[in-house]
């Protein structure tokens, strides 16, 4: 009996801690929801009823934001970086993995040590870089510097050790060259390690806040992250309006996660950010 | 005849490898490689814009007579001190009490606690910044419940303004931290769990002794990651406390420091840079401190 009592304890104690963890966890974004139809000041004021300023909101956001515009620049840049990171990073992990040599080791050691740069010592010289090539307020400039990633290089490189040499062999019997082996057979073989790292990939370009927010300096060319910033930061920001503009950012990267969440969860394992 | 054969088929994988792995060499040389190089450079530079001269060690020597960087320093390593120890422990009771397979709920519990990891930085510090406001549903709800007699400044105090980065940075990656470990808790043998509790072993006692010791691995990698993302904290900084670092100074980190001392003030990029490689010391300490550990662990 006595044991049945602690069990029942530790059963409450169970459900109830991960009862409040996951309400806490949720909570931001049912008050988000909440907020977008409330006023302003009802937000700040702590109501959690739904209210009926909605439209005000979403119509206030679509006056102060162009909003096609922002919605087209985060789209490009994340496709960017996105199509090219995925691109450049699986052909180097293939051929790091399929073409063994002693220097391409020792290079790829190199490579591996530049995953321990903070950012915010490259920040500046490529700034720089950037302003000499006329390169400032684009969205090339955003994405240049991401493509060539270390990490993405790394993973590609670790899920080809599972690629099956035999399909290589035979392809190389029937007279393909190697980028026909890579594009028509490694490609489509390897689907689940390109679905998770275009989640990584994805979710860091579309967030991405400190280098677009340097590099991106014109209000024609400002992706979502920054508005949502800008907006929020005003003297006396409306917050009804930045609610909408939260929960419009978060809803791709929300809908990656739902319909994706197995790649996702593999992906984030990965991912070393 | 067999040692030319040799060197031609050497040659034709050495062109492919070559050719397969350039794009992204190039990359990294260009935008990784070149730019920490420079910064290096700069940070024995000094001068306003680019116009820079030869200052020796002179940056270094500012930096110990700096207050707003000793701030921007002490605050990053509270942060660390602080958060990731609290972080990493929530992350692994949590993940202990989901890795029961006979927990109901599972599933809904576990995305409920990594759907934080959804939303950018930015996202989440503007919706932070509304719940904590003065009169928000944070400083509200806690009123009504009776446990403060009167709002928490969270934004203009130092202290809470503090408390409430700790707060946020909890709220977004404990999830992130917990899958890591209940990916490794997949791998442990779930009849270790059993022989311990029909030996009467108590449910903390098989989670410091059996969970913690088996995790260890996992749990250094998580210390060591979350601390270098700590140590380069920005985004939520940047868009809790308007962009200057709270009350006098209160939250600025190192990275919004070189922000602020690049793009706010009059640029001084040399001294920026020798900021900025205090976090690539840092770093470079940390991920020694992993060799090494992980070396002891291999022996």
């Amino acid at each position: 009996m006595n044991t049945s009592v602690t069990r029942n304890a530790s059963a409450v104690f169970t459900y109830g801690f991960l009862g409040l963890m996951a309400f806490l966890s949720v909570f931001p974004f049912i008050w988000m929801v909440l907020g977008a139809t409330n006023s302003s000041i009802d937000i700040i004021k702590g109501n959690l009823l739904p209210g009926e300023a909605l439209a005000t909101n979403v119509g206030n956001f679509f006056t102060l934001v162009n909003v096609p515009l922002v919605f087209w620049n985060s789209a490009k840049v994340t496709i960017l970086a996105t199509v090219l990171t995925l691109a450049v990073s699986s052909l180097a992990g293939y051929g790091f993995e399929m073409f063994r040599s002693r220097q391409r080791e020792r290079v790829y050691r190199v490579m591996l040590l530049t995953l321990m740069i903070p950012f915010a010592a490259l920040m500046i010289p490529l700034f720089i870089m950037m302003g000499k090539s006329g390169l400032i307020n684009t969205h090339l400039a955003v994405v240049l510097p991401s493509i060539g990633s270390a990490f993405v290089i790394f993973y590609f490189r670790q899920s080809t050790k599972a690629f099956p040499s035999e399909l290589r062999d035979a392809a190389k019997v029937d007279g393909l060259k190697e980028w026909q082996i890579f594009l028509f057979i490694y490609v489509p073989v390897m689907r689940s390690t390109y679905a998770a790292a275009f989640i990584i990939v994805f979710m860091t370009a579309w967030n991405n806040y400190l280098w677009p927010l340097i590099v991106l300096q014109s209000n024609e060319t400002k992706t979502i992250t920054l508005v949502i910033s800008s907006l929020a930061s005003a003297y006396y920001p409306d917050y009804g309006v930045v609610m909408v503009g939260t929960i419009l950012a978060t809803l791709p990267t929300l809908a990656v996660f739902f319909f994706m969440q197995r790649q996702f969860v593999q992906g984030m394992l990965g991912s070393v950010k | 005849m067999a040692h030319a054969r040799r060197g031609g088929i050497g040659r034709y994988y050495d062109v492919n490898g070559w050719l397969f792995v350039a794009p992204a060499l190039g990359l990294i040389a260009l935008f990784m490689i070149y730019p920490i190089l420079w910064s290096l450079w700069m940070s024995f530079q000094s001068g306003r814009g680019m116009m820079m001269k030869f200052a020796g060690f002179a940056n270094i020597v500012r930096l110990w007579n700096d207050p707003v960087f000793i701030k921007a320093l002490t605050n990053t390593m509270t942060y660390f001190v602080v958060q990731v120890p609290i972080m990493i422990l929530l992350a692994l009771i949590l993940a202990s009490l989901l890795n029961n397979p006979r927990l109901v709920g599972r599933g809904l519990f576990r995305t409920a606690i990594f759907l934080p990891c959804v939303t950018s930085l930015v996202a989440y510090s503007v919706l932070f910044k509304g719940m904590f406001a003065p009169d928000g549903i944070v400083n509200s709800t806690l009123q009504a419940i009776g446990i403060i007699a009167s709002p928490i400044p969270w934004l203009t105090n130092a202290f809470w303004a503090k408390t409430l980065v700790i707060i946020a940075i909890t709220w977004r990656w404990t999830g992130y931290n917990m899958i890591f470990y209940l990916a490794a808790l997949q791998n442990i043998d779930k009849s270790i769990y059993e022989v311990a509790r029909i030996d009467g072993v108590p449910a903390w006692a098989r989670f410091t002794h059996i969970t913690i010791p088996l995790l260890k691995p996992v749990i250094l990698f998580t210390t060591v990651i979350s601390t270098i993302g700590t140590l380069q904290l920005f985004d939520e900084v940047y868009n809790l406390t308007e962009g200057k670092g709270g009350p006098s100074n209160a939250t600025l980190t190192l990275s919004l420091y070189i922000y602020n001392l690049t793009f706010r003030f009059m640029p001084n990029f040399g001294y920026a840079a020798t900021v900025s490689y205090v976090i690539v010391v840092l770093v470079a300490l940390l991920a020694f401190v992993q060799f090494f550990a992980a070396r002891e662990r291999d022996r």
